[in-house]
């Protein structure tokens, strides 16, 4: 089964990144934007048929090592 | 007095510390990542470079190394263990210091020397420390230190904080704060100040003929009070 997560910076966390492509994208003509918040998507083959047991599984990958919970979130967004 | 330095794939100021740590009377061993015992040693010093590739996020995959179990160990156990730069992010990625250590604000590597004030010398790495500041190099592209409002408050009750970025007197002012770490943070300690983590080079520091001295006034001091 694979299980796709999406990890995030916190809210309130300074993002770097999501401003300077914000900024670009204004300088591009993109000016009705108000926010970009960059973050890592993961999409992972488990050997594992059950959804809930998959998603559980990765959750715990999430919180381990994928997702580092002083500064980021996690969200599982989807198995199949 | 014992010590070692571990090299972890991407590591490159490993042999840096080794040189720094011989010089000043320091009997230093190089341990490899895959290693899974420490050998005794007095201070265990996880340096600075780019473990792993700076992958997922700088020092993550380090800080799950085997060696890192015994260090973990070593550190829980009271043992000095001291991170240069990466080897800092390895700690807070390992959980043996609070925070994280974030892109720099202005999202540009910084390779320059910068002065830092001790703020804390009541532990085992600054105690008797002849200066109050000291100019060191710093050179890296995460590390912004940053953690939750609480745990700022948590970490300046208890003193854990080692160094602040400051100008040459010593005065610690947002304008001197290089990568915009809360507080101008540039080292911390644990709970127990047995651990130390922080962003600048002593070991970059050591020659006369090459840098400044204030890396030697540090490791002088430091072997000094190991004793």
């Amino acid at each position: 089964m694979k299980v796709s997560a999406v990890i995030t910076l916190k809210k309130d966390v300074l993002d770097p990144q999501g401003k300077i492509i914000h900024q670009t994208l204004n300088n591009m003509g993109f000016d009705s934007i108000n926010e970009v918040r960059q973050g890592k998507y993961f999409e992972i083959d488990i050997k594992e048929n059950d959804k809930k047991k998959a998603e559980e599984k990765i959750e715990n990958i999430c919180k381990k090592l994928l997702a580092n919970l002083v500064i980021e979130d996690f969200k599982i967004i989807g198995s199949q | 007095m014992n010590s070692s330095v571990i090299t972890f794939p991407g590591s490159n100021c490993d042999r840096d510390m080794d040189v720094a740590l011989k010089k000043f009377g320091f009997k230093n061993k190089m341990v490899w990542h895959n290693d899974v015992e420490l050998p005794k040693s007095d201070l265990v010093v996880l340096p600075g470079g780019f473990s792993y590739g700076d992958y997922l996020r700088c020092g993550s995959m380090a800080s799950k190394s085997k060696i890192m179990q015994s260090v973990i160990k070593f550190a829980k156990d009271g043992g000095k263990v001291m991170g240069i730069c990466n080897g800092f992010q390895i700690l807070v990625e390992s959980g043996l210091l609070p925070g994280a250590l974030l892109r720099n604000k202005y999202l540009e590597f910084i390779c320059k020397n910068v002065f830092v004030k001790i703020n804390d010398k009541d532990n085992s790495y600054f105690k008797n420390l002849k200066k109050d500041t000291l100019e060191l190099h710093i050179a890296h592209n995460e590390g912004n230190y940053f953690c939750s409002k609480e745990q700022v408050k948590e970490i300046d009750d208890n003193n854990q904080i080692a160094i602040y970025y400051s100008n040459m007197s010593g005065n610690v002012d947002e304008n001197d704060n290089p990568n915009g770490s809360i507080k101008n943070i540039a080292g911390i300690f644990n709970k127990e100040k047995n651990v130390l983590g922080m962003m600048p080079h002593p070991e970059r520091m050591i020659d006369p003929a090459l840098s400044g001295e204030d890396g030697s006034i540090f490791f002088e001091n430091l072997i000094n009070n190991l004793k």
